[in-house]
């Protein structure tokens, strides 16, 4: 649905070819362009306006090198300041004073902040290095003090027995006194969610800071946001003023613009982000990955990431021992399907891919999941046997696997001859590796 | 649910205060002008993508303002906010929905309420289950989101509140089976209503998607013809994402109609504009507050006016 900026870019440069100069008029086109994008991924008006204004002058009157187009180069121009603007280095959790160090969570209804509490308890405990008390003070949302309480079980943190009836600050006070008892030294406190406009709720969370003085304040705000994200973000602020804020449901295809408004409007760094389903689905931010993923580029690194994820060392290991002595069998080529197909949907793993909307959009390079499933069921129909050793499959088994897979046997045909191209290239990667130092001219491959 | 008398003054109450923000600086622009220029079209553009409405919306919705500029339809910035308004209204106008409560097809009528995480579908559905228990309607709430930590719980609170009854399983059993179960209850006790809860799942996760598509296939399988409706759940505070999240919803399961969240926020929920107009799918309900009587009809009129 969204195009890559640097595919609009490059468009707009074609006309540009020969030029030496990237030029105040031809400019101006692409920072339409720029804006359009960056309108798409919801960073907000405003913050657009200034952003692009910003971009221009430093675009104007810059060279054109040959190596490179000069799409791509005003796409650096503005990933670079877009890095800049999101902060160039991650910013820790604030834990000053003397411990317990109160942390307060604080953000809109549904933005995530009871999950993303068990989830930075989780991370503060990994190698000892704390010992996170956590606390549920939203005495609003029927069951969220329910909710806590069983992920602080999960994750093994103590948890505060907080009631319905009580006084939410009445809770944060009392808490620390507990969390002090338990020998915790940081106390994660989690309120209920509200809206920034609601008078009463905002006066309360005030009440909360003033009664615990927290060491650290974080927003939550949902990955998702659309324009509201800067009202929302100044209101907490000016309330609050917070220590920085949290990004969370970044495992979506949101493009995050949420994001730029926020640290634009209000400065103060992104500290960590929610990517996933998973307690452990947590990390420090990445200013740069951001970057990319608001301008729509394709994200290698959280490719490579995924990928780390979803294949297991061991059958890596397994796997490349098979390939060196060449006995890679149709269930090794089975379990690798399998494997690629944990990472997500082939659209969502070819989406981080830098380049491939372009190639997508052209060659009408259609990637249809139901063929992964087709090949799957072709070995599934096939006997041990056979998939140990393709070459006893004759016509007559073919013909089995083709009714058994409920597919024709031409795709059972084209399945075992897609399987030997590729024991073939195999093959030769394994060859290439025998040879460590092959020299110039050696190229394993037909260039 | 819309009482209708009231239904009006509550929509604006909700709204009131994005409905404050957004006429002071529409007035503010309007006001004092008497001629329409580029500065003028420049403000508008700013609030309407400041509602969400996006970008390729926002310049339709001006550039056929520009052209009725051009045939003289229009000469004042009074009847640019009116031309505006029109497009609207008549962009949401047919996706007005009403969800058949009084004229049932079929009972138990089944509803399933899908979204991505934190848009507020147990909320929804408790709200709905104390209106429909209002006017004696038999519901009854199936607990199917066994994911989340507390969300049965949560649930079970609100059948509470409505004195209705929830099925439940422990967590992290299938939900499959909980929407089995739930049905068959529904038909030996009569019910009029299932309420399914499903757990929040983010539209590009391929395995959550094919889960609730199975939920749907067990429905089918107790009840043929069921789900009768299948629910998207959208947050007003999302942007442009809400789009992806009907498209992909829409593509797994089919969804039969929308629900519009948090509008009581200062968020003015444009993207549902969009939405309206790629999908055709009715727009049964909105939420503009904390209570059961803040779950509203779709209004296309008073959603617009509340907006302007």
């Amino acid at each position: 649905m969204f195009d890559t900026l640097t595919e609009r870019l490059n468009t707009v440069f074609k006309k540009l070819k020969g030029q030496g100069k990237i030029t105040e008029e031809n400019v101006r086109e692409a920072m339409r362009q720029i804006r359009l994008s960056l309108l798409e991924a919801d960073v907000h008006y405003k913050v657009v306006k200034s952003f692009v204004a910003t971009v221009q002058e430093k675009a104007i009157g810059v060279e054109v090198l040959s190596s490179i187009t000069p799409g791509q180069q005003i796409v650096k121009i503005v990933h670079d300041e877009l890095v800049e603007l999101l902060g160039t280095r991650h910013t820790q959790l604030r834990l000053t004073g003397v411990p317990p160090y109160p942390v307060l969570l604080v953000g809109l209804q549904g933005s995530g902040k009871t999950t993303t509490i068990a989830k930075l308890a989780h991370m503060l405990k990994q190698g000892g290095k704390h010992r996170p008390y956590l606390v549920p003070a939203d005495v609003q949302r029927p069951a969220a003090i329910d909710q806590l309480t069983a992920l602080a079980k999960q994750i093994h943190a103590p948890c505060y027995p907080s009631k319905t009836s009580d006084n939410p600050v009445r809770i944060a006070e009392k808490a620390i006194q507990e969390a002090t008892r338990a020998g915790c030294d940081v106390v994660l406190i989690d309120t209920a969610g509200r809206l920034q406009v609601d008078e009463p709720l905002m006066a309360e969370l005030q009440k909360i800071k003033e009664a615990v003085n927290p060491s650290d304040i974080l927003l939550v705000v949902d990955a998702m946001t659309g324009q509201e994200a800067v009202k929302v973000a100044e209101a907490f602020n000016e309330r609050l003023d917070l220590g920085g804020v949290i990004l969370t449901k970044l495992d979506g295809d949101a493009r995050g613009g949420a994001a730029l408004s926020i640290k634009a409007v209000i400065d103060r760094p992104i500290k960590f982000v929610g990517i996933g389903e998973k307690i452990e689905d947590f990390e420090p931010f990445h200013p740069d990955r951001m970057a990319s993923r608001i301008l729509g580029m394709g994200d290698v690194l959280t490719l490579v990431e995924k990928a780390q994820e979803a294949f297991d060392q061991k059958q890596v290991e397994k796997f490349e021992k098979k390939l060196k002595k060449n006995s890679f069998t149709l269930e090794d080529f089975r379990d690798q399907l399998q494997q690629i197909r944990k990472m997500g949907s082939l659209e969502s793993i070819m989406s981080m891919i830098p380049g491939m909307q372009k190639l997508k959009g052209k060659q009408n390079l259609q990637l249809d999941e139901k063929e992964l499933v087709k090949v799957e069921a072709i070995i599934n129909s096939m006997t041990r046997k056979e998939r140990l050793n393709h070459a006893i499959i004759n016509g007559s088994r073919r013909k089995r696997i083709a009714r058994g897979s409920g597919t024709t046997v031409q795709d059972v045909n084209n399945l075992i001859k897609r399987y030997v191209q590729a024991k073939k290239m195999m093959k030769r990667f394994s060859k290439m590796g025998k040879r460590k130092n092959f020299g110039k001219g050696s190229f394993p491959f037909p260039v | 649910m819309a009482r209708d008398g009231g239904f009006f003054k509550r929509l604006t109450k909700g709204l009131s205060k994005s409905r404050e923000q957004l006429n002071e600086k529409l007035e503010t622009v309007f006001a004092g002008k008497k001629e329409i220029d580029e500065e003028l079209l420049e403000e508008l553009e700013e609030i309407l993508i400041t509602s969400d409405i996006g970008f390729e919306t926002t310049q339709e919705l001006i550039e056929t303002a520009r052209k009725q500029l051009r045939r003289k339809d229009i000469n004042n910035p009074e009847s640019l906010k009116q031309s505006i308004k029109n497009q609207m209204v008549s962009l949401l106008k047919p996706r007005e929905g009403r969800l058949p409560i009084d004229d049932l097809p079929i009972a138990p009528y089944v509803i399933f309420f899908a979204g991505v995480n934190g848009v507020g579908k147990t909320t929804t559905i408790g709200k709905l289950a104390k209106n429909l228990k209002a006017r004696d309607k038999k519901v009854i709430l199936a607990a199917a989101d066994t994911f989340r930590a507390a969300a049965t719980p949560q649930l079970a609170l609100w059948g509470e509140k409505a004195g209705v009854d929830v099925i439940a399983h422990q967590d992290g059993s299938d939900p499959s089976a909980v929407v089995y179960d739930a049905i068959q209850s529904a038909q030996h006790r009569l019910a009029d209503f299932v309420l399914v809860d499903t757990a929040g799942r983010l539209h590009t996760k391929k395995n959550l998607m094919e889960e609730l598509k199975k939920m749907c296939r067990v429905a089918d399988k107790v009840m043929p013809g069921a789900p009768h409706e299948k629910l998207l759940v959208l947050d007003a505070t999302n942007g442009q994402n809400a789009l992806m999240q009907a498209k992909q919803f829409h593509e797994a399961i089919g969804l039969t109609g929308l629900i519009l969240t948090k509008l009581d926020s200062t968020a003015k929920g444009g993207v549902i504009l969009q939405i309206a107009h790629e999908f055709d799918l009715p727009i049964y309900l909105i939420g503009v507050g904390e209570g059961a009587e803040d779950l509203q009809n779709f209004d296309a009129e008073a959603f617009v006016q509340a907006m302007f």
